[in-house]
């Protein structure tokens, strides 16, 4: 008899079990699927997919239970709560960006700052909802940027965190799907065909090396809460122009980035538990998360059309290009690219349209700080 | 529905908007001006 009790109360667990947790196994499965068949963001969607799974187990052995702590909370602790994975991460990310052809043209950066528009757009309606700084972070999906995201929702003390992410890395991931009906809505065919030659202009090494430098002190000053975001992107990017620290580069490109990519959607994921996820407010947030995609998209391609109000015809813009100044690099550079191809295959908007997609990444880091930096007046 | 943070959201959305214009601005003034003195060094 004792045996068996014994046997028995092996499977006690089972009744700590809820529906919600199952439900979080669904959507940590989900996101496995879209990472792994559907190559969407796989290096983050798969540590959260499976995080999900292994923190909505009863009694998860993953995160801290009473006085035992759990790896994925002190993961959290370690390096999400005082947010020093995603700055790490922006190291890394920094040292990969070529800001050269953006350099070339640098008025470009203009439909990075027009196509943050959303970001702003859904604080407005999101604040109809929620309370200012729980709306301040749903905004932040529209950033297109896991990190900035992250950064804005721990520093702004977000209990959304999980479904933020979710939200984030999902729509990035969905650019392709998501941009182009926006950019037909808001262009008519002439526009769409509308063509730029690109001529290579070039940039002097010592501009490559002050430009992080400069951008860190100007976003710096006008928004402080900016600095840490702006300051270690643009330290990644010095690493890699300076020209003196290749090992660095590469270490920062690859070692780093991979080993906090690696952590980071685990403890991204140690948010996901079934009753902080498993809500009407989840469904609300990847609601507005989209509708700061679209107005993203919707504000850089309204931008380039107001400014072609003033332009001579033969220095058009095809406004096609305002969309790709969201944060999600290269997609949304390629997806314009491929939009103006299929109107006319002669239209090769590539370089125009990348180089706003990398004024995108900057744009929307100085973005999240202006929202900190606004949250605190 | 909490129509009265409009009140509060609408001031950030347009200091939001204008301030990311100034700094986006404010870099690509200076990108000019470091293009125009670190021409000859090219």
């Amino acid at each position: 008899m004792n045996v068996l009790q014994t046997f028995a109360g092996l499977f006690a667990n089972f009744g700590n079990l809820t529906w919600q947790m199952v439900v979080m196994w669904i959507i940590g499965g989900l996101l496995i699927y879209l990472g792994i068949v559907k190559k969407m963001e796989p290096s983050l969607l798969l540590p959260m997919g499976f995080g999900a799974i292994l923190v909505n187990l009863p009694l998860s052995g993953a995160i801290t239970q009473g006085d035992t702590e759990g790896p994925i909370t002190a993961l959290f602790q370690a390096g999400m709560s005082n947010e020093l994975f995603p700055l790490l991460l922006f190291i890394g990310i920094g040292a990969m960006i070529d800001f050269g052809p953006l350099l070339e043209k640098p008025w470009l950066m203009l439909f990075g700052a027009a196509a943050q528009f959303g970001i702003f757009f859904t604080l407005v309606v999101a604040g109809l909802f929620f309370d200012l700084p729980d709306a301040a972070s749903i905004a932040v999906i529209g950033a297109a940027d896991g990190p900035t995201a992250i950064f804005v929702a721990n520093t702004l003390g977000s209990k959304y965190l999980g479904a933020i992410m979710v939200a984030a890395y999902s729509y990035m991931a969905l650019v392709p799907i998501v941009q182009p009906p926006v950019i037909r809505l808001c262009t008519t065919k002439k526009e769409r065909l509308i063509r730029m030659p690109y001529q290579k202009g070039s940039v002097s090494k010592t501009t490559k090396i002050l430009f992080p430098i400069v951008v860190t002190i100007v976003a710096g000053l006008v928004a402080p809460a900016s600095v840490a975001l702006v300051g270690f992107l643009m330290f990644g990017n010095l690493i890699r122009e300076c020209g003196v620290l290749n090992s660095l580069s590469e270490t920062a490109q690859n070692v780093l980035a991979n080993l906090i990519t690696l952590v980071l959607g685990l403890t991204v994921a140690g948010q996901m538990t079934a009753d902080k996820f498993v809500k009407p407010d989840t469904l609300l947030i990847l609601a507005l998360g989209l509708v700061a995609f679209i107005f993203d998209t919707a504000g850089g391609v309204l931008f380039a059309k107001l400014l072609n109000v003033f332009l001579p015809a033969d220095k058009k813009i095809n406004p096609m290009i305002g969309a790709a100044g969201i944060s999600a690099f290269p997609m949304s550079g390629r997806v314009v690219n491929q939009m103006g191809l299929a109107e006319d295959n002669q239209n090769f908007l590539l370089m125009y349209s990348i180089s706003v997609n990398v004024s995108g990444q900057i744009a929307s880091v100085i973005a999240g700080g202006l929202i900190l930096t606004l949250m605190n007046l | 529905m909490n129509v009265t943070s409009l009140a509060t959201t609408l001031p950030i959305l347009l200091a939001g908007m204008l301030g990311i214009f100034l700094v986006i601005g404010l870099i690509i003034l200076v990108v000019y001006l470091l293009h125009k003195f670190t021409a000859g060094a090219r």
